[in-house]
């Protein structure tokens, strides 16, 4: 007689009339493919755990965020966003559809001008430019958008010595009606202070102010926060036009556009709630169509977007270590991967499916990584099937911010694939190994 | 190992707990499990019908077991 395979025993209490935020004893669906190719097979051949980015859905994202703006508005243009992911292939794709790239840092401007993107299809951001970064980005005709007054007076004084044109904008901070409200970053709308830096760039022929530029925040839920923040950065270049009979060629509206993730501890699931390109595209181009910009005048429409392009387009595969239940009965199972390289766990109840069938049954579990560290939980709770050990799962939208903001700690870091338009597969960044990482150690003479 | 008294299981692996009010959802194997518990079978006799049926290591199947035993203690459905 043939075997039967064996599952894990189980019981789960019911609580009748208190289901759990999970709702009671929800299946979860295995999840045996991405992009069409066996998730186990991939990890047989290139280890566990693994990311795996998908090149079509960046494509997709990229063509549906242009589709929702074109058909509203004339003038369009991305900037990828160096720092949601900044692995060379991923920006080649978003450069090869047409993005320009957005950088905050000078390593970061240098890793476009790498990728082959001229300065003058580079903005510029962020709080740290040093001299001689804002006189290679001017020299090269970066759009270099300053954040405070000591960058604008830095950057007027590295023009005059240097003999230098700069093309700017100013970061804008305002009040749009939500929480936070980020005001660390740029000159504020409301105080007067923003109109202050206008006068001061109009006044100084060295600088040639092109365009306005705003970022509200990340993951915005509210389509009309954008709203408000495109008025009143169309009300400032209105200004300046009636005051200096100056048209800026842009307004920049930065990213934040949320990604359909769920926020860790949200009660609705991010699938329901994250608005749609279509609706954020309506808030901005009506509120600047209806301003009092003329229409033959219209700035083009710049998107810094950078989680809604691309965390759909990253996975993380990995396996199961072990099983243990904790001194209050709840399941915890630990696996290979951690907050060390899954760094977004710390803000989304990431979605994570098995690759294999398992009868319906699921029951609480936390969901652990492999460090020897108290933070090191992928999910606190959620309802889970019992997974055996060496089994294998999958962890859906990791693809914004994991893989720059991953810290290289107690573990090394996994190799990333992409599948292209053919499904087939390319190590895009291989796995560390211990050489990698004492490569810039020094041991001195006496510790020898 | 005793299934408490007056703890019904139904066929289709509910489990109900008069004395708690609790009422609790067992999956084939779990079932399969109880059922050999409440038929007054040991550990050790548990084990050998279940590695007869089922394509499983011996290793494997203790942990499974010892820790589905303690979730049963846990939710009050067994006596030492
Ligand atoms: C200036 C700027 N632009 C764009 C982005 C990308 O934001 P998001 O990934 O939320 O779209 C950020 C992220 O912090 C940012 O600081």
């Amino acid at each position: 007689m043939e075997k039967r395979v064996f599952e894990r025993p189980t019981i789960t209490k019911l609580s009748p009339g208190l289901p759990s935020k999970h709702g009671v004893g929800t299946a979860i669906a295995p999840m045996p493919f991405v992009e069409g190719l066996k998730v186990d097979e991939l990890i047989e051949k290139y280890g566990s755990p693994l990311f795996i980015l998908s090149e079509s859905v960046m494509r997709k994202n990229v063509e549906d965020v242009n589709r929702a703006f074109k058909v509203r508005y004339p003038k369009f243009q991305l900037a990828w966003s160096y720092k949601t992911n900044y692995l060379d292939a991923v920006c080649r794709v978003f450069h090869q559809e047409g993005s320009w790239a957005e950088v905050v840092s000078g390593f970061e401007y240098d890793k476009a001008r790498r990728n082959g993107i001229p300065g003058e299809h580079i903005i510029f951001n962020g709080p740290g430019k040093k001299a001689k970064e804002l006189a290679k980005a001017a020299s090269e005709g970066a759009y270099i958008h300053i954040d405070h007054f000591d960058e604008l007076y830095l950057l007027a004084d590295v023009c005059q010595k240097q003999n230098l044109e700069a093309r700017v904008a100013i970061r804008v901070n305002m009040d749009v009606g939500i929480y936070p409200k980020w005001d660390r970053f740029g000159f504020n709308y409301e105080n007067g202070e923003a109109w202050d830096a206008i006068n001061r760039i109009m006044a100084n022929p060295k600088l040639k102010l092109m365009g306005l530029h705003t970022h509200i925040g990340t993951y915005i839920m509210t389509a009309d926060a954008y709203k408000i923040a495109a008025t009143k950065l169309s009300d400032l270049a209105s200004n300046i036009a009636h005051k200096f009979n100056h048209n800026i060629a842009y307004i920049d509206m930065g990213g934040g556009f949320a990604s359909r993730n769920t926020l860790r501890g949200a009660y609705l699931s991010g699938e329901d709630t994250t608005p749609s390109f279509d609706e954020y595209a309506d808030a901005i181009t009506s509120a600047i169509i209806n301003s009092q910009i003329k229409p033959d005048k219209l700035p083009t429409i710049i998107l810094e977007t950078g989680r809604a392009l691309i965390d759909d387009a990253g996975h993380i595969a990995g396996t199961v270590i072990a099983n243990k239940r904790l001194s209050d009965g709840r399941r915890a199972t630990i696996i290979d991967v951690g907050v060390n390289m899954l760094f977004t766990s710390f803000w989304y109840d990431h979605k994570i499916n098995p690759t294999q069938n398992h009868s319906g049954l699921v029951e609480e579990t936390i969901i652990y990584g492999p460090l020897c560290m108290n933070i090191d939980v992928i999910r606190p709770s959620l309802m889970f099937p019992p997974l055996k050990v060496g089994e294998h799962f999958i962890i859906s939208r990791t693809g914004a911010y994991n893989n720059t903001q991953w810290m290289q700690f107690i573990t090394t870091r996994p190799n990333i694939i992409l599948i292209d338009k053919n499904r087939e597969t390319h190590i895009v960044r291989k796995a560390e190994t211990l050489d990698d990482i004492v490569a810039n150690e020094e041991i001195p003479e006496h510790l020898k | 190992m005793k299934v408490k008294e007056n703890i019904a299981i139904s066929d289709n692996g509910f489990v109900f707990n008069p004395t708690t009010g609790d009422s609790f959802t067992l999956n084939n194997t779990g079932k399969e499990i109880l059922l050999l518990i409440k038929g007054g079978k040991s550990m050790g006799e548990i084990k050998t019908t279940l590695l007869s049926s089922y394509d499983m290591d011996e290793t494997t199947l203790d942990r499974y077991l010892l820790d589905f035993v303690s979730e049963l203690r846990f939710n009050n459905l067994i006596d030492e």
